[in-house]
């Protein structure tokens, strides 16, 4: 067993290159997914208690097609996720070894969180005709709060590798580990918020969109009308809060893991009265063609205009991460985050003035298809944000992702593997669902609308 | 027993129902495969979609159970076995993507010639997982994977004599669980033309499993000595009970007795997991890491055990009421609805 397969000293730099892009696309892969997951079963288990209520066809036949779509996509989650687990070893077996019974508590919980979803969604979308129309909206509910409780658990395990808690080192090995304290960190507030609030916001955005193709196209019926209107109102309710939460978040950041926020922000020395910087590029330590507004970093971060920033001059350089990454990868989210905020005011302000109708313009239309993809976007921007910003620490402060990544050689072919299979998934996934988007509605409706 | 025996056998019990539950999906997977023509496997087709579709899911998640409580109780087992194992995991994961995304995706679409791919990409991709998981099994048995990130061999540890035994052995689980299950299903769904026909695939292969089980104590022999030595010496009840129970199951197939043979095959196919279980004890890599020495610390020990225990008050009594709901029959409403196709 001694050929030149085995026993590799230590990963060459494109092996580790290799697999963070591979980590980092089936991660980025599956939270758009993942979004779906927690938030779909509440939009549709709310069009089916609509629909039970006041014995709607709409509302049922807009249920019943999402739970479809839900089954699909619930089923693309699975199997997404799992190979994350898989990848966990796989690829960061020195993080895993050392600190996979660390994080494990959040994980199992987030087992039993999944087997309680899969088995009421298998029971959800297979027993429309086995159970009484409020037993199985019943059945529901588990969705909805395994789903958020599922984003939650795995959500705490990302909050500790940027706080990492509950644990004592003797020599580079565990003495002592404290589960519920590595799992209750200091970011896990803020991340799980955030997160869970994100994936509502991807639902209700992805959903409406659909419907505003729909209605784009002159098809102006009731049933595109509530199935625009029921998911976009929960996505627009939502991103105001959003946004109060990313303040909490980077306000986190600055007392938490400030080179973080300076990377966020292209913040080089520590200093008082710190501007905020919109666009520009960092080049030779400084952050060039930028609009600066002045002190807003230090009202934003502490409230106090000549309040401390911390730069990123106060780590060494081979502590920093990449700024221009985590400068616009944040910019992005931040203007999309203003952007849905616009949208969802536009509106409210001509349900109120047209007297509960929405906007005629196709502007608005078309702005609601693009926010379709700008919810996704913003998540993604966000991931990068989070785990660039903690480069080089995969545990930040403690393990570096080069001293946690495999030795295993040829980590390249593997990531082209998993990228042509997931470029098949993704044409497959888009394909089947526009199938379910676009079948005629009669062949959902049922024979007799459902009384309660 | 202690915190970490309780925790493995917790973990064995998981990897138990995952080889029964999602095995026998597996097995479905297999039988697809060879149902013959579209026209032909039809009824076979469906029969099979019929009994994965709702519960495939849950099925599933008795593998990321496994994986979860691994790298939670036995952090650098784990390291050691995902590392090493870097292709065959890799492939096998892709594979449990392809099955589940394709199954999902057939049942969603009408045209033929996307059933026929999505169809064609689920059955294959249901063999080749169990394949490559038996493999990885067949590599940690015969003491391939020593402790160690990336210590064994990344090509061997599960290209050897044992691990394709492994391999074709699960293949052959599979498919042999999935035709048992599948008689029962059949004659409750009144067809005894399918049922017949899984019967004899179910004796078929369960004469082709017993054929590889005895050829393997000769592969072990040779190639796996400490596990043969094992299996021959403390896990020789517990082959034994297989053997007996694998025997009962042939003799309840000719009696057409479905429902006791689910019953025997289950217990010959979970006994054998657990005579390896016995014969390895109490190590978890060979040579010589031993479950105490490979445990997590005791609170990480004691705080999964309770959580748990707690989880499977939750989760035992809804796995119970998803098998029973989908076992009984449509109740007479579910029957009007399910005449007009739009029914779900
Ligand atoms: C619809 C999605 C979305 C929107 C509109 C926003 N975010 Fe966000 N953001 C996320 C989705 C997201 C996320 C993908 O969910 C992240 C990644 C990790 C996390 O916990 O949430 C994230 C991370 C994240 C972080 C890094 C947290 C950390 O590393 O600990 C900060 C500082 C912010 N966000 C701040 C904001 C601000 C100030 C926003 C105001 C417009 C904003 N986000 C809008
Ligand atoms: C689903 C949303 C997430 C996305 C989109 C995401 C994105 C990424 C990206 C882009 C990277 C590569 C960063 C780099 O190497 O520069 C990465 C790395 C990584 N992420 Fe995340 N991440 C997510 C959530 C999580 C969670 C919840 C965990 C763990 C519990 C996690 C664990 C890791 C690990 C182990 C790495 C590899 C080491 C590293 O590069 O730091 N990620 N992720
Ligand atoms: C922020 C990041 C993540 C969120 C919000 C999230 C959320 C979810 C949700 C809601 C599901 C249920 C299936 C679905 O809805 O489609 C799911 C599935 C899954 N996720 Fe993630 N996930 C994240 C990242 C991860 C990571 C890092 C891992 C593993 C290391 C992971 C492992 C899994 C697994 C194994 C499944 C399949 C469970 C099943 O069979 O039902 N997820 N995820």
């Amino acid at each position: 067993m001694s050929s030149s397969w085995c026993l590799a000293a230590a990963a060459s730099p494109a092996d580790l290159v290799a697999a963070r892009t591979q980590m980092g696309f089936s991660l980025g892969w599956h939270i758009v997914i993942a979004c779906f997951g927690v938030g779909m079963p509440a939009i549709t288990v709310l069009a089916e208690w609509r629909a039970i209520r006041t014995g709607d066809g709409v509302h049922e036949l807009l249920a019943h097609r999402w739970a479809k779509a839900m089954g699909v996509l619930f089923a693309v989650g699975a199997v997404s996720g799992t190979i994350l687990s898989f990848e966990m070893g796989v690829l960061w077996p020195g993080l895993m070894e050392t600190y996979g019974q660390v994080i494990g508590l959040p994980f199992t919980l987030e087992g039993f969180a999944f087997f309680i979803e899969a088995i009421f969604v298998g029971i959800y979308l297979y027993s429309w005709d086995r159970l009484s129309p409020r037993a199985h909206l019943l059945t529901g509910l588990p969705v909805c709060v395994a789903g958020v409780a599922s984003a939650f658990f795995v959500v705490t395990a990302n909050a500790w590798m940027n706080q990492p808690r509950g644990f004592d080192l003797d020599n580079g090995t565990l003495i002592q580990v404290s589960p519920w304290a590595a799992m209750f960190n200091p970011a896990t507030p803020p991340q799980t918020v955030h997160m869970v609030l994100a994936a509502f916001m991807v639902t209700g955005f992805g959903m409406a969109a659909v419907y505003a193709v729909g209605l784009l196209r002159g098809r102006r019926d009731r049933y595109h009308r509530v199935g625009f209107l029921l998911p976009f109102t929960v996505a627009a309710v939502v991103t105001p809060v959003q946004i109060g939460v990313g303040d909490w978040a980077a306000k986190f950041l600055a007392t938490n893991q400030p080179v973080k926020l300076a990377a966020i922000e292209g913040v080089r020395q520590t200093g008082t009265h710190v501007p905020l910087h919109l666009g520009g590029v960092y080049q030779d330590g400084e952050l060039r063609y930028a609009l600066e507004i002045p002190s807003g970093l230090s009202i934003l971060a502490h409230w106090d205009p000549a309040a401390l920033i911390h730069g990123l001059a106060e780590v060494p350089p081979d502590q920093r991460p990449p700024v221009n990454v985590v400068h616009w990868a944040f910019q992005v989210m931040v203007v999309i985050g203003f952007g849905l905020l616009l949208l969802g005011l536009w509106l409210l302000l001509a349900w109120w003035r047209r007297h509960r109708e929405p906007p005629r313009s196709r502007l608005f239309w078309y702005a609601c298809v693009l926010a379709g993809i700008a919810a996704p976007v913003a998540v993604e921007a966000g991931w990068i944000t989070t785990e660039v910003g903690r480069q080089p620490w995969i545990v930040w402060g403690h393990l570096r992702t080069a001293d946690a990544v495999t030795p295993v050689p040829n980590l390249s072919v593997g990531l082209a593997v998993v990228v042509v299979v997931y470029a098949v998934l993704t044409a497959a996934t888009v394909y089947v669902l526009r199938r379910l988007a676009r079948a005629p509605q009669e062949a959902d409706a049922r024979p007799e609308p459902v009384r309660p | 027993m202690t915190a970490a025996e309780l925790l493995i056998s917790v973990m064995w019990l998981g990897l138990t129902a995952y080889v029964l539950l999602a095995g026998a999906d597996f097995g479905g997977g297999c039988w697809d495969l060879l149902a013959g023509g579209t026209r032909r496997g039809a009824a076979q087709r469906a029969l099979i979609e019929e009994s994965i579709g709702p519960v495939w899911e849950a099925n599933h998640v008795w593998l990321i159970f496994v994986i979860v409580l691994c790298w939670t109780g036995f952090p650098g087992a784990f390291a050691a076995v995902a590392s090493t194992m870097y292709i065959p995991l890799t492939l096998a994961a892709l594979g449990i993507i392809a099955r589940g995304a394709a199954f999902a995706f057939r049942k969603a679409t009408t045209e033929l010639v996307f059933r026929r791919a999505y169809g064609a990409a689920f059955a294959l991709s249901s063999v080749l997982t169990p394949f490559f998981l038996g493999t990885v099994a067949g590599g940690i048995a015969s003491g391939r994977v020593p402790p160690g990130i990336a210590s064994g061999g990344i090509v061997r540890s599960w290209l050897n004599p044992t691990s394709l035994l492994g391999g074709a052995l699960a293949v052959a689980l599979a498919a042999y669980l999935a035709a048992v299950y599948l008689c029962q299903d059949a004659r409750r769904a009144g067809s005894t033309a399918l049922a017949e026909a899984f019967r004899r695939r179910a004796l078929a292969t369960a004469v082709v499993t017993g054929v590889l089980a005895a050829c393997g104590i000769a592969i072990l022999h040779a190639d796996a000595p400490v596990l043969f030595h094992g299996l021959t010496g403390r896990g020789l009840p517990v082959v034994v009970v297989s053997a007996l129970a694998g025997l009962a199951s042939l003799v309840l197939l000719l009696l057409r007795h479905y429902l006791a043979t689910r019953v025997t095959a289950a217990i010959a196919v979970a006994a054998l997991l657990w005579g390896w279980a016995v014969a390895q004890y109490p190590l978890v890599l060979l040579p010589d890491l031993t479950i105490e020495a490979a445990a997590a610390t005791p609170e990480v020990l004691r705080v999964t055990l309770v959580v748990t225990a707690v989880g499977a008050v939750l989760l035992v009594p809804s796995l119970v009421w998803l098998f029973a709901l989908f076992q009984r029959p449509r109740s007479a409403a579910g029957e009007r609805a399910a005449q007009h196709p739009g029914g779900r």
